[in-house]
């Protein structure tokens, strides 16, 4: 029941925040999310799934009751919770509020439907990472679109029409096709299953249950299923040819909402490839990893050179990010247990530092009004605050140890290393290895011009420490993140737990 | 089987009596009180009186009357009527709307005369749609499909002195005399061949109908007209654009969703039980069969219905060409019929109709969110729309609710009934009639997705002023919403009632 209680409680929330005059709408809207966060603490604590929630492990907070009977397939209300969501509800929850603080400063107009549009949006993803039916969970997926479409066209910069069109209709095109590869393995799987719960899907999958469909033999049409998945959820990530709509939609959407883009709405797309593409087909999977380690590598370089040549801060951080998703790319394809577990851990790291970097760009913003590496520099002079935790960001971001983002990256490398899904995987990894000093290379670049040196600034506003409200969330995610750097095992045990059993389908073992 | 073990059987037809009475009761509140302004007390009387007639359908539809549970339809009047399931959920349909049209209709007329009449011009129509669901009979279906049909030619043209309404009003009744007169030759045909009106008379009249099978096609295409044109479907659709557009906008909302959904009751009732697909597609050479008649119209309308949208730069004439679309899918309920369907027609017509009431809330509540806006003076472009969520946020979420679940996006009601509609479909091997209806649904969030573009997104020209924040309007528009987003949890029961009588007409 708890699970339905967080949805309900958040979808609450927005509803309140929506009718609560803007003068007040961003503290209550502070003060209500802080319910979910005590929510999926409690549930972190009284966490006791096993096994992976698809692949029948017992998932916690687990509810299953018929919904719709229509035709051959039942659809359920089923959710539940295994290692691979809990870390990512935990993630959303304190990435929401901490944005909702960050967003006091620079939205300035139409509050409470800014602040209730961010609740509706968080109650959403919570069903992304719960549902375990497809159904369902398509629901909540599509649903997380419409509060993000208004959040940039609304709130954004000066072409955010264009940029919130641009996501829509390309995350749009992409949920199609993957509704469109996924049904055809429905039918392709014809009487076996009764249902569209995804354990049943997985399941009769292993069980090798698959039959030819619309003139496709089996192994044809799983092919067919996973480029479709692959490319609709590829969108979402983004990976490398597929990025175009990502920069756009992050330098137009306002700085809280780049926070959740990058932070939360991302990883939905890294966490559907490894719920559907790489635990329903893993055979397929192995049999494509030559071009998807490809489609890694490029992104994570191709990333980086891109992010290298901008001179926006945000647009480097929100490149950085392609070059970020490629890394979860190559451990999900590893298929070892510290490539598909990094990836996973990785997808919270990520979130907690891009989160972090976005923040401190959107502070700097406020104070400066512009974005342009090459309008300020020796910023640091008059914002040591900011500045300092800014560069412990980057830092992070780079992989020093004993921050997350160190752990993610170094698991992933360790488990793409052993990999045998291909004799050239070595090759690849060494390859995505370089990618780091590509992002090392850029973020000193941005920092030295912008923070360090002698201070200048040709704009008309004074520029001073940034407000407490500010400046606490970004302290808040530097904490997080040098504590899952220190101890990683906070999520990492309960990740493996949830993964391992996909390798063995991989054949790892 | 009637409702109350003891209750003499007319009761069965208590709805339609109920929705009379009203009528004559308000149109008695006029002659007492002739040119009342008293809007509040006729409005009242109206509401009540629709819901009290959807209530007992509802709890006749809870009760089983009239369907196999307990001993199956109920035969009124020498079998001109018949009550059961399905005549029943129809029922429910044609109530909401009016109910949410009289409600909405309490601000919008608040300045006009005759408001008497107007509103029992609505209940008389709205008992002709009741009477044409429980029709079982081809002179009933006439006459109630004229007792529907005169009182929406003089709504529409409620405004006399507006040219726009009057215009309206003249084009949809020239179309619907037009269209009842190839509709009763139709039927004439029909009688020639078969010798009965009555409908299970027809279809078992059909055997002997091996030489005349063409006299007998004709007259099932005539019939198949005069539905096209109380649905909006091509190739009789094109009254619908103008007579919306024309028509005060509760009216339109009350057009477009329940005399389209009265329509689809008694198409899908003629087709099924007096022209069973089985029979008459083996008949003499050929046969004649229907199914792929609705196939065709069905594409021809979805697509040109989205098209024609998609270029529209009135919301209301969008919403109009919208609605044009929506006959489309539904029509995909006869469409999919197959000869050896068994279960699957059953499940396919239940879709159409679960649709239907799905439509009945999301449709009905846009139109009057258009009323809203004509009452606030605001243009009627989508220009005209800019900035209107910034003055208005309540009413424009509750319109955006209306679009996105027109264009069947999740979570809202109209994506499990296109959802369900298109996977039965699939399910009667009509794929690719579920393609092109995906395909269309996919080009529709085009048009949909510029009004709330337009409301939220754009900036508000400098004079965009809200005067009034009419209660009745904003009363029936979140009802309409609230019914629409709640569809979509509540959706089980809907499709589970829907399928249950559809599968009884087989």
């Amino acid at each position: 029941m708890i699970i339905e209680a967080l949805i309900a409680v958040t979808f609450l929330a927005a509803l309140v925040t929506f009718v609560v005059p803007d003068r007040y709408a961003g503290k209550a809207a502070f003060a209500l999310s802080l319910v979910p966060v005590l929510g999926s603490l409690y549930m972190w604590q009284q966490y006791d799934a096993s096994g992976n929630a698809l692949l029948g492990g017992s998932a916690a907070f687990e509810t299953d009751i018929v919904w719709l009977q229509l035709g051959q397939y039942d659809l359920h209300w089923l959710v539940g919770v295994d290692g691979i969501s809990m870390p990512l509800i935990v993630l959303t929850t304190i990435l929401t509020t901490l944005a909702i603080v960050s967003a006091w400063t620079p939205i300035t107009e139409r509050q409470s439907q800014f602040f209730g549009l961010m609740l509706f949006m968080e109650a959403n993803l919570l069903g992304v990472f719960t549902a375990l039916d497809f159904f369902v969970w398509f629901v909540f997926w599509e649903a997380v679109l419409v509060p993000m479409y208004f959040l940039i066209g609304v709130w954004g910069g000066p072409r955010r029409k264009y940029a919130a069109i641009k996501f829509f209709v390309y995350t749009n095109i992409a949920s199609l096709v993957m509704f469109i590869g996924f049904i055809s393995l429905v039918f392709g799987l014809g009487d076996s299953i009764s249902s569209l719960r995804l354990p049943e899907i997985a399941q009769a999958l292993q069980a090798g249950q698959l039959g030819g469909f619309a003139g496709l033999s089996a192994g044809a049409l799983a092919s067919v299923a996973f480029i479709a998945m692959f490319f609709g959820f590829a969108v979402k990530v983004p990976v490398a040819p597929l990025h175009t709509w990502l920069p756009d939609a992050h330098v137009e959407a306002p700085t809280p909402v780049s926070v959740m883009l990058a932070g939360v709405l991302l990883k939905m797309g890294t966490y559907a490839l490894l719920r559907f593409n790489f635990t329903m087909l893993p055979e397929t999977a192995r049999s494509f990893a030559l071009p998807i380690a490809l489609l890694a590598v490029a992104s994570v370089i191709y990333g980086a050179l891109l992010a290298l040549a901008q001179q926006d801060l945000k647009r480097i951080v929100a490149y950085s990010s392609v070059s970020s998703m490629g890394y979860v790319i190559l451990g999900l394809i590893a298929y070892t247990t510290y490539g598909v577990g990094g990836a996973t851990f990785q997808m919270v790291a990520h979130g907690l530092i891009s989160g972090l970097m976005f923040m401190a760009v959107g502070v700097i913003y406020n104070t400066t009004h512009t974005r342009m590496v090459t309008d300020m520099s020796g910023v640091a002079d008059r914002m040591p605050v900011t500045a300092g935790i800014f560069v412990a960001g980057a830092f992070g971001y780079m992989g020093l140890p004993l921050m997350a983002g160190f752990a993610a990256e170094f698991f992933i490398f360790k488990g793409a290393f052993e990999s045998t899904v291909m004799e050239a995987m070595p090759l690849f990894t060494a390859a995505a290895m370089f990618g780091i000093v590509i992002v090392a290379g850029y973020l000193l670049f941005a920092m030295q011009r912008t923070l360090f040196g002698p201070f200048e600034f040709d704009g008309d506003y004074e520029i001073t420490e940034a407000p407490f409200h500010d400046v606490a969330p970004l302290a808040v995610l530097l904490l997080l993140t040098i504590v899952l750097g220190v101890s990683p095992d906070i999520f990492f045990t309960m990740i493996q737990d949830a993964v391992n059993p996909i390798l063995e389908l991989g054949g790892a073992f | 089987m009637t409702p109350l073990q003891t209750a003499p059987v007319w009761t069965a037809a208590a709805p339609a009596i109920i929705l009379a009475a009203t009528a004559l009761l308000l149109l008695t509140i006029d002659t007492i009180d002739p040119d009342t302004t008293n809007n509040g007390l006729l409005a009242t009387t109206a509401t009540l009186g629709s819901l009290a007639a959807g209530g007992v359908a509802a709890r006749f539809l809870m009760a089983g009357t009239g369907m196999e549970s307990t001993g199956g339809a109920i035969s009124l009047y020498g079998d001109a009527l018949i009550v059961d399931g399905m005549s029943l959920f129809f029922t429910l349909i044609f109530t909401s709307v009016a109910a949410m049209v009289s409600v909405a209709s309490y601000d919008y007329l608040a300045d006009e005369q005759y408001q008497g009449e107007f509103y029992s011009l609505v209940l008389l129509a709205a008992t002709g749609m009741t009477l044409m669901a429980m029709s079982n009979s081809l002179a009933t279906v006439f006459v109630s499909l004229e007792l529907a049909s005169l009182p929406s030619y003089a709504l529409v043209a409620f405004l006399k002195k507006n040219r726009g309404s009057v215009e309206a009003g003249l084009k949809y009744f020239l179309i619907g005399a037009l269209s009842s007169a190839v509709f009763a030759f139709g039927i004439s045909l029909v009688y020639a061949v078969t010798g009965s009106l009555v409908l299970p008379d027809i279809a078992a009249g059909l055997s002997g109908a091996d030489e005349l099978v063409g006299v007998l096609g004709l007259g099932v295409l005539m019939i198949a007209g005069g539905f096209a044109f109380k649905t909006a479907s091509v190739p009789f659709h094109f009254w619908a654009p103008e007579a919306y557009e024309g028509a005060p906008a509760p009216i339109s909302a009350f057009l477009s969703s329940a005399s389209k959904a009265a329509g689809f009751a008694v198409a899908f009732r003629v087709f099924t039980v007096a022209f069973p697909l089985g029979t008459i597609s083996s008949l003499g050479p050929g046969g004649i069969d229907w199914s792929l008649l609705f196939a065709i119209l069905a594409v021809v309308t979805m697509t040109l219905g989205n098209f024609a949208a998609a270029t529209q730069e009135n919301v209301k004439r969008m919403l109009a060409y919208s609605s044009i679309g929506h006959a489309g899918y539904a029509l995909i309920g006869l469409a999919a019929i197959t000869v050896d369907g068994g279960a699957a027609n059953g499940n396919v017509l239940g879709a159409s109709m679960a649709h239907l009431l799905v439509y009945g809330f999301m449709n009905t509540g846009a139109f009057l969110f258009i009323a809203m806006v004509e009452k606030w003076g605001i243009g009627r472009t989508f220009e005209d729309y800019n900035g209107i969520a910034s003055k208005a946020p309540i009413a424009a979420t509750a319109m955006t609710v209306f679009m996105f679940s027109l264009a069947g996006l999740p979570p809202f009601g109209g994506f499990v009934s296109k959802y369900a509609l298109f996977y039965s479909a699939i399910e009667s091997g009509f794929w690719w009639l579920a393609a092109v209806g995906a395909m269309n649904s996919a080009l529709s969030l085009f048009y949909y997705s510029r009004v709330v573009k337009a409301m939220w997104i754009e900036e508000p020209a400098k004079s965009l002023e809200i005067g009034s924040q009419p209660v009745g309007l904003y009363g029936a528009v979140v009802f309409a919403a609230v019914g629409t987003v709640l569809l979509l949890p509540g959706f089980q029961p809907v499709i589970e009632t829907a399928q249950t009588v559809a599968a009884a007409l087989f």
